[in-house]
């Protein structure tokens, strides 16, 4: 079983899939004293920031796989990426609709009153807006009928990110060293990306000048 | 009319506490299993239902000396108070950590007695105070009050304590004497989440003198009817109930009377967002979410918001004391 064969990801995809899973049904778990030590004196909060963790955490995931195939050159990683960027929109999903249904009791007025409002709220209702077209356009057939628009599309991605970190960093009341983590994560997968297209463009510039 | 007496309860109506441990013991025996688990959920519900009934030491979880010869309060709230869990173990106490779960877990070795608190300032009794010269001349009440958070969640707790009135009169400030200062403790070795300069401790609080002598202004000293837990302030601690609960200062070192207002630490920190006075005020957001509503802790998953109060539900009694004062601006 090589990595990167046909069975390699038949075996391993479900197992990815299953670990991706695990923290939501943990969650709803704990929720309902099934398992775990319950969601604390205020759930609605825990699940709130939980599931923004997770879908900021597998947002900065999907960022990985580009570096990581560079590095280990593995290349094969890349098919797991869509599956890492879904589960990035699953939990960020999750995270609106408690926000909306468990903390807002679907309260339009104040809903909106958030977005326009808060500036953080603001970020991060953005982030998940740009989210859906990502995650309506990840199948395989739109790939294709998108072509070359479909990575002008993708590279969305980073914006986004930049937005869910900045929308974490400014909810806190003060103590930002969690958000900070995230942002210097993300400030380096970040770097990595541009410090490879100088390096490329150098390279063409050399190419050229030869 | 916001303030209710307390209904009255028959002694024989609550739960004897020996009986309570009896009925404990024969459950440990007859649970096993399945069967356990359902009588343990029926014992749950007949615990509840005598600790609404009473307020007092024997709620569930609760530990810690009993205090003896507490009065009961008219200032007390007729709600249900939250459960000793609830009110133990999610706590905004940032020298025990940033988190509210992080209270309950670091402050398990503090040691708060012995204890004392300086006095210094506009007043004719200045000094040193032990915890007893401070609380032990005076009669403890229970106060049940409601508690709403600026991050936009409330309880309802049933403390035990000293109006801060019969304190300050005890030290007998002088006409110089415009506001009352205090400080928490500043101790990383005994508080670990001062390694961290998160705020620039020791926290300070003040109040007006008018508002430090309001009758619901409180040392707290005690929760359900036993002595205060490490993370919800011990020994002594302020709890003004018309406040946003950051006014309601820890484990309190020191008390100085001052005729310049003092700079309290949340509004050193960010002054855009957290003000003096800090009153409960539906109508005035926070500048990055709404105070309109709050969340009762306790309530479940899907229990919502309720709508916030005027002072927290105390207008009736502190209103006066802002009158002329433009609430949007002192915020």
């Amino acid at each position: 079983m090589a990595p990167g064969s046909k069975v390699f990801f038949r075996l391993t995809k479900p197992v990815i899939f299953l670990l991706g899973l695990a923290p939501f049904i943990y969650l709803l778990l704990n929720a309902f004293g099934l398992a775990g030590p319950g969601l604390g004196a205020n759930p609605v909060e825990e699940l709130q920031h939980e599931t923004g963790r997770w879908g900021l955490r597998f947002l900065l995931m999907t960022l990985c796989i580009t570096p990581l195939r560079r590095w280990t050159g593995w290349t094969w990683l890349i098919r797991y990426r869509r599956m890492l960027g879904l589960f990035a929109f699953f939990y960020t999903l999750v995270h609106f609709l408690n926000y909306a249904v468990l903390d807002q009791g679907l309260d339009g007025v104040a809903i909106y009153e958030d977005v326009i409002k808060r500036p953080y709220i603001t970020l991060g209702m953005t982030g998940l807006v740009l989210l859906i077209p990502l995650a309506i356009t990840s199948t395989r057939g739109m790939m294709r009928r998108l072509g070359k628009r479909w990575k002008k599309l993708h590279s969305l991605v980073y914006l986004i990110a930049i937005l869910g970190t900045w929308h974490f960093f400014w909810q806190e009341k003060l103590d930002t060293l969690d958000a900070t983590v995230y942002a210097v994560i993300l400030a380096l997968l970040l770097v990595t990306r541009i410090h490879h297209k100088r390096r490329q463009t150098v390279r063409i510039q050399n190419k050229s000048s030869n | 009319m916001l303030i209710r007496t307390p209904k009255n309860y028959l002694s024989s109506e609550i739960t004897d506490e020996s009986v309570y441990a009896k009925r404990r013991q024969f459950l440990k025996f007859a649970g096993i299993g399945v069967a356990g688990v359902g009588l343990a959920g029926i014992n749950a519900g007949s615990v509840v239902a005598a600790s609404t009934a009473n307020s007092g030491p024997d709620v569930p979880g609760a530990n810690g000396r009993i205090l003896t010869g507490v009065k009961k309060s008219p200032l007390s709230t007729s709600e249900d108070a939250n459960s000793w869990s609830d009110i133990t173990t999610y706590n905004n106490y940032y020298e025990f950590g940033t988190r509210k779960e992080d209270p309950h877990q670091n402050a398990v070795d503090f040691e708060p007695l012995p204890w004392s608190v300086s006095v210094k300032g506009d007043c004719n009794k200045p000094g040193n105070y032990a915890y007893e010269d401070l609380v032990s001349p005076h009669a403890l009440e229970e106060r049940i009050y409601r508690l709403r958070c600026v991050e936009a969640w409330s309880m309802v707790v049933p403390w035990v304590g000293i109006p801060l009135a019969s304190i300050i009169k005890q030290l007998e400030p002088n006409s110089n004497a415009k506001f009352v200062s205090f400080k928490t403790l500043h101790d990383a070795s005994r508080m670990p989440g001062q390694r961290r300069r998160v705020l620039d401790w020791p926290y300070v609080e003040g109040l007006t003198i008018a508002e430090a002598m309001h009758p619901l202004s409180l040392i707290a000293v005690g929760l359900y009817g036993r002595e205060l837990p490490n993370q919800n302030g011990a020994p002594m601690r302020l709890v003004v109930p018309w406040k946003y609960g950051f006014k309601s200062i820890k484990a309190i070192t020191e008390i100085r009377f001052q005729q310049k207002r003092p700079l309290s630490s949340w509004e050193k920190a960010i002054p855009s967002e957290y003000g003096f006075y800090a009153n409960v005020n539906p109508e005035v957001d926070h500048p990055r979410w709404s105070q309109a509503r709050e969340r009762p802790i306790g309530a479940g998953l899907f229990a919502g918001k309720k709508p916030t109060l005027m002072f927290n539900g105390y207008a009736d009694q502190v209103a006066s004391l802002y009158s002329g004062l433009d609430l949007r601006r002192n915020f």
